[in-house]
């Protein structure tokens, strides 16, 4: 290892972890040798004393779940609002070994994505994949995939804003003492505000949780349809606030909880079509339009999910997902799929 | 001694709170100046002075919102009996101010929270001792607010919406929804119009003899004393000077400050 920390072992980053599944006969890891490594920077960009101050932010996120950990962020190449609370984490946290993958809004080929995973591959020369079994470090904006995660994998989190209670309480320091004496009530002052005016709770995206029954955490803004997978994960979950310099965690197996009133239980989103692609009707979707004269159709957000059960499909998967399959328009492009929309209306939606 | 008897024998016996030798300094300044005083359950004590006084000072510190300088402030905690408040955790100390305890202030706006609606006003305090049922927190607030005389249509309009007198009743109905035994009032009238104050008074009045609840009232207007208040303190420059029934303490001012107080009314 480049970096032999201890403290990078103990968070979790084993290259072991992530060998290729194999599982769809080809693997689309993208392995580049040490040498094209951009000249001039440390690996990984970030010098060995700001990832040490890292990780030991990161462990002590770790020890407490949920728990803001302010740490010494760091001028990055990308401007703030760009991710560079995560790119750190995972600046500090990456090995030679590792497999990286970088999703935003659960799509790898977003300029956000294609450019926070070129710049690892220029500073660090590891491995890149779209493929979620594939990666042992997944960076991510506003999504948790749908392919449940593995133990020794690890989610790196952009968070704009970390602190859950700003939203009412300007003061950082009146913030902080309601975290130390768990004064929490002013979150569901909110979520009552919300079925005051909307009849349910409106909040759909950053959905406030409650992290191993202490610290109030907020999720970054993934959609709440996201929030269950959270509770219970094999995988470590790493939180990065760039601007606001914080880092928190989730260890792996750990419980977090969705807020809720016991009259008003949470409640992720549904749909009532099914992935126009795929066919699937358990992830999240998102809608796009297909032509001007208001055609739509619904695919999932997560293309490398997307694409995988239609590779399955393909290879003669269950008979209803082929099924399906037949019924789908073929747009080649899997992972692009939100810049490629189908020429055909959405004829096969289940509704 | 610490019974969970709320009857009058024990009104007669241990005070809700004692207030021991206060004094609050800033520096050479004299904020207040070694102030004692029992009160108990169900009593209504008027803090009265001009400005500068030292009135304000002498409440924060009962509040526990400003140490003391020198001095104690105990409270009779339910199952404990008399306790410093100074040397409660500040977890504790915060849960006993917003349980067990209210904070009017002259300003609505620095006792309400102006963002989110009426409901929630009333609502947070449930909510912030654990409170997890909607509707059950929305009965409550609608049972509140039409105690304290609020149009319960309103429950989700901003109090920003409202009339200054209305706001003074939301913030007092924001208080008491978890049954305080103890409320702090800093002026609580004078930032409102001459006809609607006489409405709020008689308000705090008839609630205070209801609920059996003790008040602190820092006022500047002696009229305000002579309503509310069994028992009345005169602060001048940091100290009481004066101090007795309220009736007479007004009828028959011993003190040649208080007779200069009494008079200026008099005279207006
Ligand atoms: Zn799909």
């Amino acid at each position: 290892m480049n970096s032999p920390d201890h403290a990078a072992q103990v968070v979790g980053v084993h290259a072991d972890d992530s060998a290729p599944a194999g599982a769809a006969g080809t693997t689309s890891v993208q392995r580049k040798g040490m040498a094209v490594t951009a000249q001039g920077y440390n690996f990984a960009y970030l010098d060995e004393q700001t990832k040490r101050m890292i990780r030991r932010a990161i462990l002590k996120a770790v020890a407490i779940p949920g728990y803001q950990v302010p740490f010494g962020s760091r001028e990055m190449p990308l401007p703030y609002g760009w991710g560079t609370g995560g790119i750190q984490v995972t600046a500090a946290i990456i090995g030679p070994d590792d497999i990286l993958k970088v999703i935003d809004q659960g799509s790898d080929d977003t300029t956000n994505a294609v450019n926070i995973r070129r710049f690892f591959a220029a500073t660090t020369g590891v491995a890149t994949t779209e493929r979620t079994t594939d990666a042992s470090i997944i960076q991510t904006r506003h999504r948790i995939p749908e392919t449940p995660l593995a133990e020794g994998q690890v989610l790196v989190y952009q968070v704009p804003i970390p602190e859950p209670l700003r939203w009412l309480e300007p003061s950082e320091t009146e913030t902080r003492r309601m975290h130390a004496l768990e004064e929490y009530g002013l979150m569901h002052v909110k979520l009552y505000e919300d079925i005051a005016h909307y009849g349910h709770i409106a909040t759909t995206y950053d959905y406030p949780v409650r992290v191993n029954g202490r610290y109030l955490m907020r999720p970054s803004p993934i959609p709440k349809f996201d929030n269950p997978k959270m509770d219970m994960n094999p995988a470590l979950q790493l939180f990065g606030a760039g601007r606001e310099k914080r880092i928190y965690a989730v260890p792996p197996y750990t419980q977090v909880e969705s807020l809720d009133f016991e009259d008003h239980p949470f409640e992720i989103q549904t749909w009532d079509e099914c992935c126009e692609f795929c066919g699937s009707k358990d992830s999240f979707l998102d809608e796009i339009v297909t032509d001007d004269a208001g055609g739509r159709m619904f695919v999932c957000s997560d293309s490398d999910y997307c694409g995988q059960r239609r590779a399955g499909q393909a290879h003669g998967g269950d008979a209803a997902a082929a099924q399906q399959s037949q019924q789908s328009p073929n747009v080649p492009g899997v992972p692009g799929v939100s810049d490629t929309p189908a020429a055909q209306p959405a004829e096969t939606a289940s509704s | 001694m610490a019974t969970a008897s709320t009857s009058a024998p024990e009104f007669a016996s241990a005070p809700l709170l004692r207030v021991n030798a206060v004094t609050r300094l800033y520096g050479e300044r004299t904020g207040c100046r070694d102030v004692s005083f029992d009160l108990h359950q169900g009593e209504v004590l008027a803090i009265a002075g001009e400005s500068g006084s030292g009135k304000t000072t002498l409440l924060n510190c009962i509040a526990g919102r400003s140490r003391p300088t020198a001095g104690t402030v105990e409270y009779n905690l339910r199952h404990e009996g008399l306790r410093d408040i100074y040397r409660l955790s500040e977890a504790r100390l915060r849960l006993l101010a917003r349980t067990d305890w209210g904070f009017v202030h002259q300003n609505p706006r620095d006792g309400l929270r102006i963002d989110v609606s009426a409901g929630a006003n009333v609502g947070e305090r449930l909510m912030a001792i654990g409170d997890r049922h909607y509707g059950r927190i929305r009965d409550t607030t609608e049972d509140w607010m039409h105690r304290v005389e609020l149009d319960t249509s309103r429950i989700d309009d901003a109090p920003a919406t409202f009339s200054g007198g209305m706001q003074q009743r939301l913030q007092i109905a924001r208080n008491l929804v978890t049954h305080p035994r103890l409320m702090f009032m800093d002026e609580p009238t004078a930032s409102l119009d001459v006809s609607v104050q006489a409405r709020l008074l008689d308000l705090l009045r008839g609630l205070a003899s209801e609920l059996g609840l003790a008040a602190i009232v820092v006022t500047h207007d002696l009229a305000v004393a002579r309503l509310l208040a069994h028992r009345l303190l005169i602060m001048k420059s940091g100290q009481v000077v004066e101090s007795g029934l309220t009736d007479q303490v007004l009828d028959d001012p011993q003190h040649p400050y208080t007779q200069l107080l009494v008079s200026s009314v008099l005279q207006a």
